[in-house]
């Protein structure tokens, strides 16, 4: 891993110099505002309902919807995110050049990928991070489990891993940033979905798409159960994906 | 210093080079010389350790390009041909980021980079964001960022392509400074450059070495004739018709301007003939203006190896 930190530097730096950074980070939490806004309107709505129905509400814990509502909502934002942060990762390097002067560095090329990824990783987690303060002012007022903050963030987390890892693979793929925010997207959105088909086909079938989709197993987190299926399989995916792009790296050293 | 062993590279199914092969020593500037599109970067890339070749090796101070690619790129200070750099950093940010993938400890860090940024004269705008220089400056933080951690191998591909000759003489009197101490290989197809910076060429052509010696010796070797160049006043037709009956004259051909005629005169180059033609000047009543034998440039040599099918090995001695 050497080179790991100059390389490490350099992308944050770049991450956090690039326009593409604010204008995101400007809508996500814009957006992110508008959900947290417009779930907890609802929830109060719901629970005056249920004031008039003791019974019901004893077994429903509101700052539990809460949480898995608004996560889920950040979730699907991040399909869009994601491409955004990492398309220009490798794309950008092969287009100006300066991927010739950074594989002529004393770096490996394994460096290379994981300061990317670290790189991105920490980007993102400025991001939801900045979420966080209306969530933890909600559990202030309202009491909730830490479990749930916990475990939902700590799942939207490793969702954003996969996610990068995937985008870093698609950025390995081209030149053109943008085919390769395109190319991030239609997979994981492809990806994201594809849990839904699991009950047209046939049980095996259906159980394999429903494992492959990355949605299915962000649902449980979201609800506090902490799984090690569900955290094993996006650690995996993520590796799978940055190993992917470590070869097409080298098999794009090789074709020149 | 550097080794290279039939170095072949195909991109798909075009070869880029074919059987390359040539040796460079400690300490010396070695000019790679060839056309556009003959190869000169893709060889430069496999020595660099961008890209590994099809088939031969190649080994820089020892070391295998494949098996120890790292330890190799620790020594080589490389700028590459179109000199691409993060435009985003700023020529400081660069500098420090380059030296810290070239694994310049942190502690070296502000002393390495001062003394690069002095080297290339860079004080001025090393504030300043790389993507708002003009191309001269570019090519410097380029060549300063080579010169990071002090590299004993530098290998420059087209340093002065795209500049105005007031930065081209700059980045030379750069580069001659630099040759003091170190192994220095320098593509380029500006011809009067090479001969002036190294003291050995290594001619490519269409993926193949062509030749590879000194200049001077180049030039000596492929000298069929050697010209001289005269310019004479007064009544020249007379002059003119003696000298193409002296011996060893192989051509004479006369310009005349208003007054004054300009002779352009091959001999036999075991010959001296310039004091027999200014005797002959005296003789016919001419004013001698000018008498200068005429070096057969490099540009003149590389024209004949690149264009001379007949000879593909030509001037290897």
């Amino acid at each position: 891993m050497k080179g790991f930190w100059p390389v490490y530097k350099k992308e944050l730096y770049g991450m956090f110099m690039s326009p593409i950074f604010y204008v995101v980070a400007f809508f996500f939490l814009l957006i992110a505002g508008v959900f947290f806004n417009s779930i907890l309107r609802q929830i109060i709505m719901l629970s005056f309902q249920l004031a008039q129905n003791p019974q019901i509400a004893q077994n429903i814990s509101m700052p539990e919807l809460f949480m898995r509502s608004f996560l889920w909502n950040l979730s699907v934002v991040m399909l869009f995110v994601a491409p955004l942060l990492t398309m220009r990762l490798y794309a950008e390097e092969r287009k100006t050049g300066t991927i010739e002067l950074l594989y002529t560095f004393p770096v490996t090329d394994l460096a290379t990928v994981a300061a990317k990824f670290a790189a991105c990783v920490t980007t993102y987690a400025v991001l939801i991070g900045a979420t966080f303060p209306g969530v933890i002012m909600l559990n202030a007022i309202a009491g909730s489990s830490w479990k749930f903050i916990f475990c939902g963030y700590g799942g939207l987390f490793l969702l954003g891993c996969a996610f990068i890892s995937l985008g870093i693979f698609a950025s390995t793929l081209t030149c053109n940033q943008i085919i390769a925010a395109i190319i991030t997207f239609g997979v994981l959105l492809v990806l994201w979905f594809i849990g839904q088909a699991k009950t047209e086909v046939s049980p095996v079938l259906g159980s394999i798409l429903g494992y492959i989709s990355v949605s299915d197993h962000f649902e449980g987190l979201t609800k506090g159960l902490l799984d090690s299926r569900d955290i094993l399989f996006y650690i995996v995916f993520s590796l799978f994906f940055l190993f992917l792009a470590l070869r097409q790296m080298s098999s794009y050293r090789w074709r020149g | 210093m550097i080794e290279a062993e039939g170095l072949t590279k195909f991109y798909g199914p075009r070869g880029a080079i074919r059987d390359v092969s040539f040796e460079i020593d400690k300490g010396e500037v070695v000019g790679f010389l060839g056309p556009n599109g003959a190869g000169k970067s893709t060889t430069i890339r496999i020595l660099t350790c961008y890209m590994p070749p099809s088939s031969g090796t190649a080994r820089v101070d020892g070391l295998d390009i494949m098996e120890e690619s790292l330890r190799i790129r620790q020594k080589i200070g490389y700028l590459p041909e179109t000199v691409p750099l993060y435009n985003e950093l700023t020529v400081s940010r660069f500098l420090r980021f380059a030296a810290g993938a070239k694994g310049v400890e942190a502690k070296r860090m502000s002393s390495e980079v001062s003394r690069v940024t002095s080297a290339c004269g860079l004080e001025k705008v090393a504030g300043r964001m790389i993507g708002h220089l003009s191309k001269g400056f570019r090519q410097r933080v380029g060549l300063a960022q080579a010169l990071l951690n002090n590299p004993s191998v530098l290998i420059l591909d087209e340093p002065t392509i795209g500049l105005d000759p007031s930065q081209i003489i700059e980045i030379r009197r750069i580069i001659e400074e630099l040759s003091q101490d170190r192994t220095i290989l320098l593509s380029s197809h500006i011809l009067p450059e090479v001969a002036q910076l190294c003291r050995r060429v290594i001619i490519i052509n269409k993926g193949e070495i062509v030749a590879t010696d000194s200049p001077e010796n180049l030039t000596s070797q492929l000298q069929k004739t050697s010209t001289i160049v005269l310019e004479v006043s007064g009544p020249s037709a007379e002059f003119a018709q003696a000298v193409e009956n002296m011996d060893a004259i192989q051509k004479v051909s006369v310009v005349s301007l208003s007054g004054t005629s300009k002779f352009t005169i091959e001999t036999d180059p075991s010959m001296d003939m310039r004091s027999d033609i200014a005797a002959l000047a005296m003789q016919k009543g001419c004013g001698l203006l000018e008498l200068r034998t005429m070096q057969l440039s490099l540009e003149d040599i590389f024209m004949q190896l690149v264009t001379e099918e007949s000879t593909p090995q030509g001037g290897e001695s």
